[in-house]
């Protein structure tokens, strides 16, 4: 069967929008097959900086013909409305249509047949479509032809199309097209220095050998390779090791069509900046590996570029010239280096007081001063020295006032450490100019030092409790202030730190801090709990993600109160375990069907079962016995609740269950006698009641 | 145009700044473009001149290229940073409708000053381009010379507020940067300026050192910024005066006598404003406010500009 090969040859593409620009191609072209009837074998795109291309095997060389009956008007109808009927079908005269009867009375039938076309025609509709509705992030306009309306757009200047549709063995047809003056056909072009003669093509396999031979890698992930590839050999080769980096290798392998690592050098005395600020300087400004020695496990003063080209003096000029621009960066990272050790982090405080932070939060210095205040009461908290607390938090974002981390922000926290330890801080502050950031997704570490983790959690409870105030909630997608990160952050702080506090009481403390500067922020009622009830959907969010029991979470939440998320999690996870026995999965059948016949009847009766039972009113062994049980149950479970002994808790409500289960086997609840009835549905609500000591059964799904 | 070899030493691009401007214009010229002299006025890039940023709107053709001195009063740093200047050279190109084969023409201009592709990696890198200011956009590239940026291309697509239609291309070569690569220079004062050697040779610190000096004491520490208020507000005025005063109804169509004088004042506005921000007295609420009252007088020189001969279809 045929293959379909198509390019789209332009000026440098963004290398950040190849992957998905491919990715795109090969999804809309075969989309577009398959709603057209032509069900293709594989497809594979690729892209160069310059071009997007896409093979598309097997695809069958006509369409399938489609057989259609389409019901015209009754027979004897009104004549426009029969002429009508002909001319929409094609018709020469009514007597070619069929004549079919129903409950309705008879109706013509045309028997309409829709040839198949040819592939080729239908790719020769579709194709140009595609192109002119690519989705490129952004897109522009260009040339003489700009000055039209509906002018072509692309992501650059668009200058070739190859499409051609033929098998493999065969000389394959051009589909017939244009775009915007841009006739499709089979000439396209090698690199743009080493090859840039026209090419003609025919099918994939000598489009992509001959795009080989003129110096093109179309494949991405071979470029990709190969850069790697070579940068390891060039490192090895002098017992250094290259710093993998996959987002650099993304980014240099989409701009490249030819790639050529080649390794240069810059002066040892840049070592003495921080490793970081030195990869950071080659990485964002010049795309550039670092290499670093094995027996140190610091930087070397070696790089690794990608070039486009092979050089004809091998590579000499392009290594010298990437040299000079990098010993002018690191001029620059060294001096902006320099230059911040000169001013003590305290000294940077005062600028913070014009900054602003959020309009209506105020400026960064006053954010400073309420984490400061935070973080002093969360310290005894989790064992954190109040004194070194205060001066962590003090210091924390002092470095986003110096050279180094307005030129790299990425950098931020880190230099912060690096200028503390620098002035002489106790270890513990320094840290957490790093660690109070962290932990900043799923996969980040959780700082552990107690200090880092008092400044951590205020940090983020402040910036929570803030954006709750001014009712900047996230909304669906959107969350410009990472308030569901936050979130998380603080819950894996908690978790993993094994930390015991209210989240009511440091909400409502942060919430105090706010209002004595802004009072009238205050605009969300309740707020600690509105902000609770958050913590519990990140809390589920996480533990599905870690395919965890999330609806558990509830369960333990509707019991009220539950701010101690150390204790939920913990409760959450016995309850898990106790759900995965027998003794839990018929205790839970159990407390449901107590519950379903409970809410029956209050339904019927319009009243509630609460209140203790009358044991006088009990008739038979097993009311007498789950009555027993329950009382044991009640108090065995709510002491090991109050010991935090959940597990225990857990074993013991696994002894209600045989009581349970002889109560529904043997006694019949909607007695006759009505205040046997009656006792026995608040017997029922008293098994909701002991469940209740460890969570709300009702909440758990079966 | 002769080649590079039919020059003499002196002149040759790699040897000296004026050889290599001299050489950019030539190429220019003998393309088809009007070769102008810098706009007398400050301006912070080489788009500011009435002949890129005016000239880039309305259906006729226009090829252009110049130096323009460009002032960014910031990045003064006392004549002390090798490569930071608060005053700087730009080569700029316009081309209206941007020609199909513009990427080469552009090579052909390296390889005109002494940057060989067999030899050098050159490189388009994504770089699009904004100025809040000016009402403008456009996608393109920094053009990479072995890892060093030596110019912005940029396919204009809005300007003033105004379409492109057709759309422009835009060259800018940083002079001093492109000369520091061909001469083989770290520090920018090392320049050869007018590739003489010896007691004739004139250098690029000669000629500018004391004037970074001078311009970096005034941008950071003395201009007068009562004085830059003043301005700012008077140009500001003077801009809205001229355009209200230069429409007419013309017989079938509404036509503006002066859009020129009044995109000066708008260009002075943006000038007072990059000194009064150098100085620090522009706080970041505030800069944003004069960014879009600078950006309101350009959009209405635009509109202005595309209803005068130069601007509007024939």
């Amino acid at each position: 069967m045929p293959d379909l090969l198509l390019e789209l040859f332009s000026e440098e593409i963004p290398a950040r929008m190849q992957a998905k620009a491919a990715d795109d191609l090969r999804r809309m072209v075969t989309d577009k097959l398959v709603a057209e009837g032509l069900v293709y074998e594989g497809a594979r795109a690729f892209a160069t900086p310059r071009r997007l291309a896409l093979i598309v095997h097997g695809i069958p060389a006509r369409q399938p013909d489609l057989k259609e009956e389409r019901r015209g008007p009754r027979v004897g109808g009104a004549e426009p409305a029969i002429q009508g009927f002909l001319k929409a079908t094609g018709l020469s005269s009514i007597s070619e249509a069929k004549i079919q009867s129903d409950k309705k009375g008879d109706f013509y039938i045309a028997l309409l047949e829709k040839p198949g076309r040819p592939a080729l025609d239908v790719l020769a509709e579709i194709l140009p479509v595609i192109v002119r509705t690519f989705p490129w992030p952004k897109s522009m306009r260009w040339g003489a032809r700009s000055a039209r309306p509906g002018a072509l757009t692309w992501v650059r200047p668009l200058h070739a199309i190859t499409a051609t549709f033929g098998p493999e063995t065969e000389e394959p047809d051009v589909v017939q097209f244009s775009v915007d003056g841009i006739e499709a056909g089979q000439t396209t072009f090698g690199h743009r220095f080493m090859a840039p003669n026209a090419i003609s093509v025919r099918h994939f396999h000598d489009y992509e050998a001959k795009l080989q031979a003129a110096k093109v890698v179309l494949d991405p992930r071979a470029r990709k390779d190969m850069i790697l590839a070579d940068a390891k050999t060039l490192a090895q080769a002098q017992n250094f090791e290259l710093i993998e980096d996959q987002g650099l290798l993304d980014e240099v392998a989409g701009l490249v069509e030819w790639p050529v690592p080649l390794m240069g050098s810059f002066d040892e005395e840049f070592l003495s900046i921080p490793d970081e600020v030195i990869r950071a300087t080659i990485r964002n400004n010049q795309k550039c590996f670092v290499v670093s020695d094995p027996n140190t496990d610091k930087l070397t003063n070696k790089f690794i570029l990608t070039a486009n080209i092979e050089a004809t003096d091998g590579g000499k000029a392009i290594v010298a010239g990437n040299e000079r621009v990098i010993r002018a960066r690191l001029s620059d990272a060294k001096f902006f280096y320099e230059t911040d050790l000169k001013t003590r982090l305290e000294d940077r405080l005062p600028k913070f007081d014009h900054i602003v932070f959020h309009e209506k939060l105020g400026t960064q210095g006053e954010r400073i001063k309420r984490i400061e205040r935070l973080a002093a009461e969360i310290a005894p908290l989790v064992g954190a020295d109040i004194e070194k607390t205060k001066r962590a938090a003090r210091l924390a974002k002092a470095d986003l006032l110096t050279e180094v981390v307005g030129e790299f922000p990425e950098l931020q926290g880190l230099m912060g450490k690096y200028y503390a330890l620098a002035q002489g801080e106790d270890a513990s502050v320094a840290a957490a100019s790093e660690d109070h950031y962290k932990p900043q997704g799923p996969a980040d570490r959780v700082p552990t030092d107690p200090v880092s983790v008092a400044v951590a959690l205020a940090d983020k409870i402040d910036t929570l409790v803030g954006f709750w105030a001014i009712d900047e909630k996230p909304t669906g997608s959107k969350d410009p202030y990472a308030l569901r990160r936050a979130a998380l952050g603080a819950i894996r702080l908690i978790a993993e730190n094994e930390l015991r506090l209210s989240v009511l009481e440091v909400t409502n403390s942060a919430l105090g801090s706010l209002l004595e500067k802004r009072p009238k922020e205050a605009i969300i009622d309740d707020l600690p709990s509105d902000l609770l009830a958050f913590f519990a959907d990140r809390l589920k969010v996480q533990l599905r993600d870690q395919g965890a029991r999330h609806d558990l979470v509830d369960a333990v939440f509707s019991l009220g109160g539950q701010d101690d998320l150390l204790l939920v999690v913990r409760r959450v996870e016995a309850l898990g375990k106790f759900l995965d026995t027998d003794d839990g999965k018929n205790l839970l059948a159990g407390t449901k069907r107590a519950g379903n016949i409970l809410a029956i009847e209050e339904k019927r009766d319009k009243r509630t079962f609460d209140g203790a039972p009358d044991p006088s009113l009990y008739r038979r062994d097993e009311e007498k016995a789950l009555a027993k049980a329950i009382d044991q149950v009640k108090r065995e479970a709510s002491n090991a609740v109050a010991r935090e002994d959940f597990a225990g808790a857990m074993s013991a409500l696994a002894k209600l269950r045989p009581a349970v289960d002889a109560f529904f086997d043997k006694v019949k609840v909607n007695d006759d006698d009505l205040k046997v009835r009656e006792n026995r549905l608040k017997v029922l609500n008293e098994i909701r009641a002991a469940t209740r000591a460890v969570a709300d059964f009702s909440k758990i799904q079966d | 145009m002769p080649t590079m070899d039919s020059l003499p030493a002196h002149m040759r691009p790699e040897r000296s700044f004026q050889g290599l401007i001299l050489t950019l214009q030539r190429y220019w010229a003998d393309y088809g473009c009007v070769i102008l002299q810098p706009y007398d006025m400050e301006v912070g890039a080489g788009t500011f001149h009435p002949a890129t940023t005016l000239r880039a709107l309305g259906p006729k053709r226009w090829n252009a290229a110049y130096v323009q001195p460009s002032r960014r009063p910031k990045d003064g740093r006392y004549g002390e940073n090798p490569n930071r200047l608060q005053h700087y050279y730009q080569f700029q190109v316009i081309l209206k409708p941007s020609p199909p084969d513009i990427q080469e023409l552009y090579l052909k201009s390296l390889a005109a000053i002494g940057v060989d592709s067999a030899l050098h990696d050159i490189r388009f890198v994504e770089d699009d381009w904004e100025s809040p200011t000016l009402g403008a956009w456009g996608l393109g590239w920094e053009c990479w010379c072995d890892g060093m940026e030596v110019s912005q291309f940029t396919y204009f697509q809005q300007v003033a507020g105004v379409e492109c239609a057709p759309v422009a291309g835009e060259l800018t070569y940083g002079l001093e940067r492109l000369a520091m690569y061909v001469q083989g220079v770290d520090r920018v004062y090392d320049l050869n300026f007018n590739g003489r050697e010896g007691a004739e040779k004139v250098g690029y610190g000669d000629v500018f050192l004391q004037a970074e000096q001078e311009y970096s004491r005034h941008n950071f520490e003395i201009a007068d910024t009562a004085m830059l208020f003043e301005q700012f507000r008077m140009a500001e005025e003077a801009c809205k005066k001229y355009l209200a005063a230069g429409w007419r109804e013309g017989s079938n169509q509404r036509e503006h006598l002066m859009a020129l004088p009044a995109y000066d004042q708008c260009i002075k506005a943006s000038h007072v404003f990059n000194l009064l921000d150098a100085r620090g007295v522009i706080s970041v609420t505030e800069r944003q406010s004069y960014i879009l009252r600078v950006r309101d007088l350009a959009k209405a020189c635009g509109e202005a500009w595309v209803h005068t001969e130069a601007g509007r279809a024939a």
